[in-house]
Order: structure tokens, then sequence, then C-alpha cells
């Protein structure tokens, strides 16, 4: 079956009929009232899933004891080492490097290449292939002040007002005051940016913002840059060598302390390799495969927070990571795109969000959180979503209003990717509206860092998605791609003084480890897990019941 | 070591739980028959069959790469190909996957070309000039891209037009694994785009300009104030933002309040 089923094309009559008085509003500058502050709290308490009750617990074991945070985070947190501590002989060393990057994304990738051009030999471990991240599905953009009318200061209002002023200021500066130069590098490096023929950078408004400041490859600008960052990185394969893989399962520190380098894991030979270095990065993105409240998610395969569970272990604190971003636009239908991201940038060139009557029920760019809870809000409390044949509940997004802004031929140009994703299956976005619903998207939270990227253990930095405080409770579009640049970059550079002020550590512990297993059993923790998990497992159960033995 | 199996119950998620009553099909992961519901893509229902991916898995969302297939239907001589996280698995497929391609990638200094982007080109991938113009590459890529001619655009030296044709590319290595003439299209094609974007798309003026500001620690000072303000008085600036008309042109448009540019 392909298209949109007979009942769905009936439906789609009622958001055809209201559409040319809607597009007629929007070419004025006539917009659905935005909700005031007030109203979003009070709609996020009401419809937003951070605040349901149920699937949640206070955590038992570690330095957040007690935080209360949804079961599929705590579980993980509370179980054991995937190592036998007594078995791993770390008097041997397979790899030795200035800097260990743990995770292979954008964030890993852009601090190889800060700490590289510092003169640090890097080893870059990761678990899948180099690239392999939720970079490469980034799709609307990245922020950045760097048009005239706009400055970091506006920048910073939007990134704080938007995570409802939870979010670390030190953190939010650094980012906002970075953004142009990382904007700059990327350019230098060859990306190929949507400009103007005189060569300004095309932008556009992103939910939250008060500027266009959203700049874009396609509707592939996440994988662009991880296409561009990656080319690089095999450049400098002399001094950057990746470890494909090859995921890490613990952290080592020294007899200080101190970060010292990890265990990895050799996925196809089953082999732990020890490698030591004098400064370690964890950068290995967000826990969206844990699929909380049983949610899709948008996440990479590899999204499994390996990288909070090692650094929790070892001590580190975690900042928000009760707080997960569930992106208001993931795709329902059909079947087979389901958890796929639509980009906001749908909605930045004009697409409206209506529900079953073709009406339009809330500011189509709101922040993420505020949106979301406006769709589950119509769909749940007002009853207007539309039901998909598999008995999905969602509402429409009216893509088709972007050729008649802006003209025939602008969704082609524009969301390339998602157009080819949904022709496969026979619907022409740029003609019919597509059906979504919310789908978890990301960890808002994570490993608290300061502003060049350091943790609390001495020599362990961290960046991008693992790391918490950036954000806050809610993050903007486009503020992602360019917080693992920023924090990535920034790590490279201060990783590379640390080491260049350090020698390699002394002997290497995994006694943090054993510590933790201790407090796991003393919590009376029945039947802990076994993390990092490293991959999600989506056998159906009737081959489960026979992979007995 | 750990038990593999105990951290299994830690996820759900995507399983596939198929509806009372679905269509069960054949299908055939390298040679071997599977019964598994209708209306799945090849990676659903080579995960309902009961396989973990560790290789030829990652975004499932049609961007990375990953997952690069090949198949055929029983009794039809073409071989075809898709990325099976988003190609529908049909009755009697007969599927293989091609997780891994060894590619042709020499290295190159993207700041020091020996001559023109073209000439640096042909050092660096003589074999794009060889192309025989079979055709095989633009009907094995999944993202439809006309591979062949980005390569004839190359070989001219329209490298704008081989950045952009080339765009798409998810450099799964499907078309190069195709190819008579051995080019390694996808990663010519890599090494074109950024050439492109560095020397051949126009420069951001204003973000030249930008950077210099940024450098001279002028925001540094106008956040340092930010932070130091009282909530309250960050959430008044909030909600006071003049917004930026939707339709404005980039660079023409300008605040009324211009004090923290």
């Amino acid at each position: 079956m392909s298209g949109y089923t007979p009942a769905l094309k009936e439906l789609i009559k009622r958001v055809e009929a209201t559409r040319a008085a809607r597009v007629e509003k929007a070419r004025k500058g006539e917009h659905f009232p935005a909700l005031t502050m007030e109203e979003r709290q009070e709609w996020l308490r009401k419809y937003h899933p951070d605040y349901k009750k149920d699937g949640r617990r206070k955590l038992k074991v570690g330095p957040n004891k007690g935080l209360e945070l949804p079961e599929e985070v705590a579980r993980l947190l509370e179980s054991k080492s995937r190592l036998d501590t007594k078995s791993i002989d770390l008097s041997r060393t397979d790899y030795t490097a200035d800097l260990l990057v743990i995770g292979a994304g954008g964030a890993g990738t852009a601090a190889a290449l800060a700490a590289q051009e510092a003169g640090l030999k890097v080893i870059v471990s990761t678990k899948l292939r180099h690239g392999d991240s939720n970079t490469v599905m980034a799709e609307g953009g990245i922020q950045g002040a760097t048009q005239e009318g706009d400055s970091p200061y506006f920048h910073y209002l939007d990134v704080i007002g938007g995570g409802h002023f939870s979010n670390q200021p030190g953190l939010v500066a650094a980012l906002t005051n970075d953004a142009p130069l990382i904007i700059h590098w990327l350019e230098g490096l060859g990306m190929m940016f949507d400009k103007l023929p005189d060569g300004r950078m095309k932008v556009r408004h992103g939910g939250g913002t008060c500027r266009k400041r959203m700049h874009s490859s396609g509707d592939m600008t996440g994988a662009e840059i991880m296409r561009v960052l990656r080319d690089e990185a095999r450049n400098r394969d002399n001094d950057i060598k990746v470890l494909e893989f090859s995921p890490a399962v613990e952290i080592l520190l020294d007899e200080k302390g101190h970060a010292a380098g990890a265990v990895l894991y050799n996925l196809e030979t089953k082999e732990y390799y020890n490698v030591r270095a004098k400064s370690v990065l964890i950068a290995t993105g967000g826990f969206g495969r844990l699929h909380i409240q049983g949610f899709p998610t948008t996440n990479h395969y590899g999204a499994t927070a390996d990288g909070i569970v090692m650094a929790y272990r070892a001590g580190v604190k975690l900042q928000d990571i009760d707080s997960t971003q569930y992106h208001p636009t993931g795709a329902i239908y059909p079947e087979q795109n389901v958890g796929l991201l639509i980009t906001e940038k749908v909605r930045g060139l004009g697409a409206q969000i209506l529900n079953t009557d073709g009406e339009q029920f809330c500011f189509p760019l709101e922040p993420r959180d505020v949106e979301s809870a406006c769709v589950i809000r119509e769909c749940l409390e007002a009853g207007k979503g539309v039901v998909t044949p598999t008995g999905r509940l969602g509402v429409w997004l009216d893509s088709p209003m972007i050729d008649l802004l802006h003209g025939e031929g602008t969704v082609r140009k524009e969301l390339p990717a998602k157009y080819i994703q949904f022709k496969r299956y026979e619907i022409d976005i740029s003609r019919e509206p597509m059906l979504i619903y919310p789908t978890l998207h990301y960890q808002n939270g994570g490993i608290l860092i300061d502003e060049w990227a350091e943790t609390s253990i001495e020599g362990l930095f961290s960046a991008g998605e693992v790391a918490g405080g950036v954000h806050g409770r809610n993050r903007l579009m486009g503020n992602s791609l360019l917080d693992v640049l920023v924090f990535g970059r920034r790590a490279g550079l201060k990783a590379s003084e640390y080491a260049k002020n350090h020698k390699m550590g002394g002997k290497a512990t995994l006694s943090h480890v054993d510590d933790f297993n201790k407090e796991i059993d003393n919590a009376g923790i029945k039947d802990p897990g076994v993390s990092p998990i490293l991959l999600p497992d989506y056998a159906p159960d009737h081959v489960r019941e026979r992979q007995v033995g | 070591m750990a038990d593999d199996k105990k951290h299994k119950t830690l996820t759900t998620g995507d399983r596939t739980i198929p509806p009372e009553g679905a269509k069960m099909i054949a299908i055939y992961i390298m040679g071997r028959e599977y019964m598994v519901p209708e209306t799945l893509t090849i990676m659903k229902a080579v995960e309902y069959a009961g396989y973990s991916y560790v290789r030829g898995c990652g975004c499932r969302g049609g961007i990375c790469g990953a997952c690069g297939t090949f198949y055929r239907y029983i009794g039809d001589y073409r071989l075809r190909s898709g990325l099976a996280c988003q190609t529908v698995a049909e009755p009697n497929m007969v599927i293989m996957q091609l997780p891994f391609f060894p590619a042709n990638r020499p290295g190159y200094d993207l700041d020091d070309f020996t001559g023109s982007p073209h000439e640096e080109l042909r050092r660096l991938y003589p074999e794009v000039f060889k192309c025989v113009g079979c055709g095989t590459c633009t009907r094995t890529c999944p993202m439809d891209i006309d591979v062949m001619d980005y390569i004839a655009l190359m070989k001219r030296g329209d490298l704008k037009g081989a950045a952009l044709k080339s765009f798409d590319c998810v450099m799964c290595g499907l078309c190069a694994s195709r190819c008579p003439a051995q080019i390694t299209q996808f990663m010519a094609a890599q090494f074109v785009r950024r050439a492109y974007g560095k020397y051949i798309l126009p420069k951001a003026g204003h973000l030249e300009k930008r950077v210099e500001e940024v450098k001279s620690g002028k925001y540094e000072k106008l956040l340092d104030g930010l932070m130091a303000m009282k909530q309250e008085d960050v959430k008044k600036l909030y909600v006071e933002r003049e917004r930026e008309p939707d339709l404005a042109e980039p660079g023409k448009w300008m605040p009324k309040e211009t004090n923290n540019l």
C-alpha cells in the first residue's frame, strides 16, 4: 500500500479547504497567537511527558541519589559494569594517546581536530563507524548570530528563555559567543552552506528565536557537517587514529583519581583493550534509544547513554538528566517512517500545524517542549487528532503551504531528504500534508561541565548531547549542532593545555567500578542490569523465547 | 565476563509487534528463508527474523549510509539496491547488505592544493577520467542521484555542478561497489564538495566581520552583563524581544533597539 488511504485523503480535503485563507494571513505576517509565559508553564505541567508522575522513580545510588528519573534511565544508572574488573590486566597497555576521545560524532571529531591542531596525538574510539551519531541526523540547521541585526546577546536570550531559565548561564554565554567562530570554521573547511549569490548566509527562524539565525545546508545540515569533519579528520590520520566498532565500557582513573584512559570493547572480536591517555573526552551522545515512556525515537541506533553510565560510576554528577526533549514533529505515517524526524525547518518555512478539522490550534514555532505539549493536548484533551490505519494519533503538518509562500519548487530544493523519504511511499509533501506526533528526540541534561567542557574529575572532559547544562530543560532547534562543535572544540583545546602540562599518570585503576558495584549491592537493588548496554535489542518475543541456554 | 543476556530486558522500543492477522511473507536473508510480516522495512524485517545488527545499521532514518543493500526477486535477473532502513521488504526478496566497502581515498590538504581544484581532482582521482559511461552507478544509487552525470561534470571541470548534483550522497558505497572503471565516486564527490565550498562558493563577508567583533571580546562584555543580571530582569528582556519578520531579507532588517548588536 502506498500514499494516503482513501479515509486519510478525505480528511486532507479539510486541510485543503482552509489553506488559501491561512496562506493569505501568513503572507500578511498574521500568526496564531503564541502562548504567554504563564500559559507555557501550565501547558507543560499538564501535557508534557516529563511532568507525568508514573514511569518515574528515585535514583538509589551514586552522586545524584534521590533524584527522580524515568524508570529507563534509573535502571541503566543502577546497573553493574560489563567488566569483571579482576580479569582485566591493567598493567598491559594496548594503545596510548595524549587525548582519548570516546565517541566519533560531531563533538568527538571537532575535539580531535582542535587537539590535533594543538599538537596532540589523538585516539578516537567509537561504537559504530566514524560519524555514526545523532549529529548526522540533525537536519534543519545550526544557529549563530552572524547577521547585522542580530548578536550573541539576543542569541543568549533565546537560548536561556527557551530553556525556561534553567540553563547554566556560563555555558549559554560560551555557546552563543563562539557560534560565529564555529560557522566561520565550517565555511573554511569547505562546508556547503545555503548562501545567497553574493555569499551571504541564508538564515531563517526556528522555534523560540527572535532573529533569523538558522544556517543550513539543505535539510541535511548535520550530515554535511559530519561528512566534512570526518573527511578532514581522515586527512590528518597520522595524528588522529580512529578505532571503529570499539566502544569504551569503563573509564580508567589513576592513583590520584585523575582520568587515565578507558577500557574498550571490540564488538566483533569481543576483546577488551586498555587505552592509556593523559586526558579523556566523553562525547558519546544521548539516550534516545532507551525509548523512555515507550516513545519512538528519532535517534541513532547507538544512542544508548553509554557516556553518562561510565562517568556516573567514576563519580561525576549529572544535571537535568530527568529532562527529555520530545520533538513536536515526528512522522507517524506511513508506518515505515514512524519516529522519523520532520525537521523544524518545515515550520520555519511556514508550514502550519492543524487538527483533524484543518484548523490551527497553536503558534507553529513555540519552543519544542511547549509545541509538543500543544500537540499532545489537541490529540488527548481536545480529541481533535487524526487516527492512522495502525491506530496512531497525530495532527497535520501542512507542508504544501511552503511552495505557496515561497514559490514552486521550494520544498524540493529546501527539503530534499524529506521529499525523497516520503516520495518513496508515494506521498508528495509539496502537495500533501504530513501526519506528525511528538517523538523522543534529545537528552536535555547530562554530565555536569564548565564552559571549557571540564568535569569534576581532572583530565576528564565531556561535550555534546552527553553533557548537560547548556540547554537547561529544553533545547531550541539549531543549538545542538552548535553545542557539539563549540564544546567539542573547547574540550579539544583545553585538553591540549592539560596534556601538555601533565605526564601520563601512574597505575591505572578500576576501583571506582568495584566501589559502585558494591554500592548497588548495599542499596539492596534486586536483579540489577548490566550497562553500558551498547546496542538496543529489537529481537521480537518469538525469537527471544528460542534464545535459550 | 558479565553475562551478555542479562542486559536484554533493558530496552524495548523499536521492536516490531505485528498486528493480529498480519500477512506473513517469505524473504531470504543471505539466502536463508524467513517469514516476516509485510510492510516492514528490510532493516526491521531482518531484526524481526532475529538478527541483531552490529554492522549495517546506523541512523535508521536514511541519512547515514550504513545499510546499503543489494537484493533480487526470485525469478528476476535484475540486481536491485536500496537502503535497508528505507526499503520495504517484499515477498521473495533475496537480500544481502553491504556493511563496508573498501574505498580509495587519497589524503589531501584542503589549504594547499598543487593546482586548481580541477587539477587537484585529476591528481587525486585520475580514475574518474576513465569513466566508461555505463550508468550502473546511477542505477545503483539508493538516493536517486545521477552519479554518472556528476562524474561527467567532474571530467568537464564543472565542480559546482558536481558538488550540487552529489549533495544528497550518504556515502554508502554502493556505486563504487558496482563500477567497472573502479572509481570510488562518493569519495571523489566528497573532495569536490569541499573544494567547491572552500574555493568556488563566495565567502560570507558579514561572517568575517562578525568573527572579528567576537575576537575583539565585544560580546563577552555584553554577555557578562546578562549573566550578572537577576533572573527577573533577564525574563523581562526575553519577553520584550523584538521578533524579526519571517519574510525579512537577510542582512536588510534592523531591530529598533541596536545597543546590543
